[in-house]
């Protein structure tokens, strides 16, 4: 009985929280409020103005800076995943904590810290003046953007190839030793083909978060990075235009489930791993 | 007669001060099918380890074809193995596994192909090549651990408990399969294993070992007949140990009665111990007995009754394919060939 019942508060929750602010969220991207009457009447309007070149340069370069961000992760969250793996059991675990440390703190709080530091008089200018050097503009550029994006989401690419690194096992690659293939071949042949579903899993959560995100535009972008999830935000809380916000909404929820499902194709062994397709 | 292609000297393993190896010296000869057999933690897979490259002895040497090879890492040795656990690679089908060594080795891919498909055959999995690993059953998967290992031909093949996994059927066939690969390719076996009946049907040559020591080398007849001390006649099938003193040269006292044996040059009147299997002791009347015993205990195990016989302070093992009845009076005989004199260890250290 209990078995059978258990999951109903999940669904309830979902329905409720997840399931039901999407349908809200589809259903006001084909209604407006007509001037005239101000009564709510379908129209595609929201659709039509996404597709002006304003907003799709927007949405590209939204795009542009997530991918950038994806593979600055990837390069830099890789090698560091599979240092922790390597490290005593005990190690590794105070590793992954340090990791997971700052995110124990707000993300506003996070992204602020970095705004101190890179802002005109802020650390780092102090730093470099300290040290005779030209003081550097970096506060309000993409390059913050990106910095403040990698910084946020690193852990989500980190986490999932320890994951999946830390399970390989020894024997696997103990056996490729003995087969002939030296610490190179074995990384090549053996330890990247397997870690392929944690850098799969990596991807996705760096990538749909960084597609999406407004806080780190809005914060370290200043005015002058706007992205697409500013946009939707302007929209939504300062234009009142809900018919415009949901409708990218739906455009970026549609495009990141596709660009998951071509994922998922060069994924083909995520047996018994994290799959959010 | 053939030369010594592996050579441990003085071999001792320690982990955090801990000897799980306790010097010990050891060869194998060109072609051999030699077992390192032994209890679980007796230090038989770590010796095998040693010489496979994964772990460096904490001092002494091996030696392989006459160079020392102890600093060599693994993957610069002549030396394959075959793991407990399969340890095939999930994401490669069986053609990729088998021909990863040769891949390595940058084998022209004709031969690759020439090679791969051979080794199939010999594993009796022909037509396999493309399917997946997770399709196959345990007992595939070990022949694919195999053929991956062999067909660098190595002069060496290591074997680690590789029949560990698999139901008792499987493991009967496995060795008689393994034995006619070892044949076959002609290439020197070393085997881990505790099951001692494996060790006696497959091997040319047993080591077995208890507490990184080494207890006794010698032939399977050897072993099994003439064991060196008590711990190797215990582990190496069933058997009564008793107590006894050698008289002189081909006489012994035990079990309260004299007896004659055929072993020689233990000194007169000293204390040994005197091994007995249970499948060597006679059933007869009690009249016609040397000792007599009475039934305590009958189990009947398929071919043969297992049966304890209590003779005064002493419990007998009898393994007989005739069946007595608990609490009858039985008569014993023992042939003199029968009775296998050990040297007395003062302690079992």
């Amino acid at each position: 009985m209990l078995k059978k019942y258990s999951g109903h508060p999940y669904v309830l929750w979902s329905g409720i929280f997840i399931v039901l602010p999407l349908l809200l969220v589809i259903y006001y991207s084909f209604v407006k409020t007509s001037p005239a009457t101000g009564e709510l009447m379908f129209s595609l309007e929201g659709y039509r103005t996404f597709l002006q070149p304003l907003y799709l340069k927007v949405f590209a370069k939204s795009v542009l800076l997530a991918l950038e961000a994806t593979i600055l992760c990837l390069i830099i969250g890789y090698p560091i995943a599979y240092i922790i793996a390597n490290m005593k059991p005990k190690t590794q675990k105070i590793m992954a904590l340090l990791l997971i440390l700052p995110m124990w703190m707000n993300f506003l709080l996070r992204t602020y810290a970095w705004m101190t530091i890179l802002q005109k008089n802020g650390f780092l200018n102090k730093m470099l003046s300290l040290l005779g050097l030209p003081t550097v503009n970096l506060l309000f550029t993409d390059g913050a953007v990106l910095l403040g994006m990698v910084y946020n989401f690193l852990p989500f690419m980190v986490l999932p190839i320890y994951t999946v690194l830390s399970k390989i096992d020894k024997g696997l690659i103990e056996a490729a030793g003995d087969l002939g293939a030296d610490h190179k071949m074995v990384l090549r042949k053996i330890i990247l083909p397997l870690s392929i579903p944690g850098v799969m899993s990596g991807i996705t959560m760096v990538f749909m978060p960084a597609v999406s995100t407004f806080v780190i535009p809005a914060l370290l972008g200043g005015g002058r990075s706007v992205l697409i999830g500013n946009v939707i935000e302007q929209q939504y809380l300062s234009v009142y235009n809900w018919n415009f916000g949901s409708a990218i909404s739906v455009v970026l929820m549609i495009f990141i489930l596709l660009s998951m499902g071509i994922m998922k194709r060069y994924d083909t062994d995520t047996e018994g791993e994290m799959n959010l397709w | 007669m053939s030369k010594r292609i592996i050579e441990g000297k003085n071999l001792v393993k320690s982990y955090d001060d801990t000897p799980v190896v306790k010097n010990i010296d050891f060869w194998v000869k060109e072609k051999e099918f030699l077992t390192l057999l032994g209890p679980s933690g007796c230090g038989k897979t770590t010796t095998l380890r040693m010489i496979a490259g994964f772990e460096q002895p904490t001092s002494g040497t091996i030696h392989f074809d006459g160079k020392d090879i102890t600093a060599v890492p693994p993957y610069q040795r002549q030396i394959n193995t075959v793991f407990q656990k399969y340890a095939l690679f999930s994401h490669m089908n069986i053609f990729e596994n088998i021909a990863f060594g040769l891949r390595i080795n940058k084998t022209p891919e004709k031969e690759i192909q020439k090679r791969v498909e051979r080794m199939l055959e010999l594993v009796n999995l022909r037509g396999f090549a493309s399917r997946s690993i997770n399709s196959l059953s345990g007992g595939q998967q070990q022949r694919i651990a195999i053929a991956r290992a062999l067909v660098n031909e190595p002069k060496v093949l290591l074997l680690d408990e590789p029949l560990g996994a698999l139901d008792l059927k499987l493991r009967k066939e496995m060795q008689v399969e393994l034995k006619n690969m070892q044949r076959e390719v002609g290439i020197t076996f070393v085997y881990v294993t505790h099951d001692q009946e494996e060790a006696l049907t497959m091997s040319d040559k047993i080591i077995v070992m208890n507490d990184g020591l080494i207890q006794q080398v010698g032939s399977p007849t050897d072993i099994y007949n003439e064991p060196d001390n008590a711990f190797v006649a215990d582990f190496i099938g069933e058997s009564n140990i008793f107590d006894g003193t050698m008289v002189k040269d081909l006489v012994v006292d035990f079990a309260g009665v004299r007896w004659n044996c055929v072993d020689e040059g233990f000194g007169e009147q000293t204390p040994i111990e005197v091994v007995v299997r249970p499948e060597d002791v006679m059933i007869v009347p009690p009249a016609e007995g040397i000792v007599t015993g009475l039934v305590e205990s009958v189990i009947f195990k398929g071919v043969h009754y297992e049966m304890l016989v209590r003779n005064g302070d002493l419990e007998w093992l009898v393994h007989s394919t005739d069946l007595s009845h608990i609490g009858e009076m039985v008569g014993m005989r023992l042939d003199p060939e029968d009775i296998h004199i050990m040297k007395k260890v003062m302690d079992n250290a």
